[in-house]
């Protein structure tokens, strides 16, 4: 053994690595066991609160996919509502053509990809603030063409068929499990995601774009796969908006106030952590339960307390939370002890 | 004969958009900050004028002389207080708090005024026209809109170029580490270009109040119109801007020509061709 190789093995035994630490080992349990007893909630609560609920669940994924876009690629999007908008009308569509509505939301998310090939070839032309803008001028786009499209509703939108046939009680509940099986699996992708390679290249470009390029990273892939991650949920997010009010409407779905909640929720929350979107979109949707009454002034005040947290809280809500007390529900760092 | 109408009213139109983005543009250029307020910015200019109108009993010339000024001055303070510290925070803070501010700009203006269509009353000269020919005829308004804009442009310019405050204007935008080295204050600077932007909104915004109505809500739309006539013309490039604009005057009025509710896609089409086959803009400017 050469005197190098010894040194190195010997340093290397002398620090431990590891993805997560004590806490978090303990507290991974939390989230499993927090789905369970959601997942059991149908037989336990009246169905007004599950239907509430679908609403949370859907915020919570358009929100973790707008943290996948902007806080791990750096890609700012405020057109993310054109993939909402699409998801929505291809269950619709789907539907139309005798799919089972809660099987055309996997449909819907891999049409939103489709459409989000040529798109993203479009809007990556644009970078920084004027891909923000250039995004959701193509979302003005899509609502606009659609609205056209007289067998799709045109601008009154169109109701859901498929679904008459099962009893309300039930259909409530699935639509429950299927909301909450998209939270869940929009928090698992971005875990997984990022925990492995391509999380690595992705905080890279985030943080230095040019010397991540210059590392060897494919910057232009990194971001593309983020890109149509993210429409595949905000497209499954939109086929559950549909299967939940059933019915759609162009200028509800293609609406910018879709990206105005992902912002929200991820900034107050914390961008850049999994765990900021989970805990900004309860944030988030106690202000909106306990304000409703207050009309505009609630968004008056959503929009104060986004400012406030874009200049002042940069880490957002799990960023203190974290600094106090080290937590990681979802480690994708490393920790090194020595 | 239709087709020659609707490219002159396109074109007069372009004006307005060349003047909703030159602000846009300015801030853009020199502070790279895009200001997703910025359309909500002239429906607030357009809905003060209307409260002051209607509160003092003032004609609606002096109301114009008072708001501008008063953005001006809105702007520098906007400038110094809110975007010059998230400018410290980084890129997507900027952002954050420009949306941030658009949403409470929309909902105050909403509980104040509620969601009414409003239009302020120019009186004759915003109604009157002259004829060209028999298909033609062109709106006193429309026009002066026009020249309004060729004369704010020419003014910006002018600014830029000649003076000393404009000249470290540029130099800032430039790199503002260097300026900052040579004795420009940096946050007065960017206090002063945003002051210019703002007054252009305004004046946007009111022009555009006196021909057609308005609602809290029609503040984004304004954004995008803008931020299409600066993409299209060219990024850094204030002629490119009112080229832009005019461009997208005359295909959204051409659109309408086809059919009305293909304006504004036409007008989106424009944009995204623009973008796929010229990404640099019509004319692109000196700095990227």
């Amino acid at each position: 053994m050469s005197l190098s190789a010894a040194l190195t093995s010997r340093a290397a035994a002398a620090v431990d690595v590891r993805r997560a630490g004590r806490s978090a080992t303990v507290s991974a349990l939390m989230p499993l066991a927090a789905v369970v007893v959601l997942a059991a909630l149908p037989f336990l609560v009246y169905a007004g609160v599950t239907d509430t609920l679908v609403n949370l669940f859907v915020l919570i994924a358009l929100a973790s996919m707008w943290n996948l876009l902007a806080g791990f690629g750096g890609l700012v999007s405020v057109g993310q509502q054109a993939y909402i908008g699409i998801g929505a009308y291809s269950v619709i569509a789907f539907a139309g053509q005798g799919v089972q509505p809660y099987l055309a939301i996997l449909l819907a998310a891999l049409t939103s990809v489709i459409f989000a090939v040529p798109t993203s070839w479009l809007a990556f032309r644009l970078r920084g603030d004027y891909f923000a803008v250039g995004t959701w001028v193509i979302a003005e786009v899509y609502r606009l063409v659609v609205v056209r499209v007289d067998s799709l509703g045109g601008a009154s939108g169109k109701g859901l068929t498929g679904l008459a046939g099962i009893d309300q009680t039930l259909r409530g509940a699935l639509t429950y499990w299927v909301a909450l099986g998209l939270a869940f699996a929009s928090i698992a992708t971005c875990y997984l995601l990022l925990r492995g390679r391509l999380g690595l290249s992705l905080m890279a470009v985030r943080d230095e774009e040019t010397a991540a390029g210059s590392a060897g990273i494919d910057v232009r892939r990194a971001k593309y796969l983020v890109y149509l991650v993210a429409a595949a949920g905000c497209g499954a997010a939109g086929g559950v908006i549909t299967v939940s009010s059933l019915s759609v409407n162009p200028d509800a779905v293609f609406s910018v106030q879709w990206s105005a909640y992902m912002i929200f929720i991820v900034v107050i929350g914390g961008i850049g952590f999994i765990e900021g979107p989970l805990l900004g979109a309860v944030v988030f949707f106690a202000l909106q339960q306990f304000l409703a009454d207050y009309g505009s002034w609630y968004l008056v005040l959503l929009g104060a307390i986004g400012m406030a947290a874009a200049l002042w809280l940069p880490g957002g809500l799990w960023g203190v939370m974290r600094d106090r007390t080290g937590l990681s529900l979802f480690p994708v760092g490393y920790h090194v002890r020595l | 004969m239709e087709i020659l109408n609707a490219v002159i009213q396109g074109l007069l139109i372009g004006g307005l958009y060349a003047l909703f983005a030159a602000g846009l543009s300015l801030m853009f250029g020199v502070m790279r900050i895009v200001n997703l307020a910025h359309g909500d910015l002239a429906v607030v200019a357009a809905f003060l004028a209307l409260a002051l109108v209607s509160g003092t009993g003032l004609p609606l010339w002096l109301v114009v002389l008072v708001t501008v000024p008063m953005f001006a001055l809105l702007g520098y303070l906007t400038q110094r207080v809110l975007l010059q510290r998230s400018l410290s925070s980084g890129p997507l803070a900027t952002l954050l708090v420009t949306f941030g501010l658009s949403i409470v700009l929309q909902n105050v203006l909403l509980e104040a005024f509620s969601a009414d269509t409003r239009t302020l009353d120019g009186g004759s000269f915003a109604t009157g026209s002259f004829r060209l020919n028999a298909a033609v005829s062109i709106g006193y308004l429309s026009l002066a809109t026009f020249l309004l804009a060729v004369l704010v442009l020419i003014g910006i310019q002018l600014f830029l170029s000649r003076t000393g405050l404009g000249r470290m204007l540029r130099a800032s935008a430039d790199d503002r580490e260097t300026a900052g080295l040579v004795g420009g204050n940096p946050r007065h600077i960017y206090g002063i270009a945003t002051a210019i932007a703002f007054a252009t909104v305004a004046i946007a915004g009111l022009m555009f109040a006196m021909r057609s109505s308005f609602d809290p809500s029609i503040g984004p739309s304004r954004l995008i119109f803008a931020f299409e006539a600066v993409v299209i013309g060219g990024l850094g490039s204030l002629w490119g801007t009112l080229l832009g604009g005019v461009v997208l005057g005359v295909t959204q009025s051409l659109g309408a020509q086809i059919d009305p509710a293909l304006t504004l896609l036409a007008g989106h089409l424009v944009f995204l061709a623009v973008l796929a086959f010229r990404p640099q803009g019509l004319i692109p400017g000196r700095t990227a």
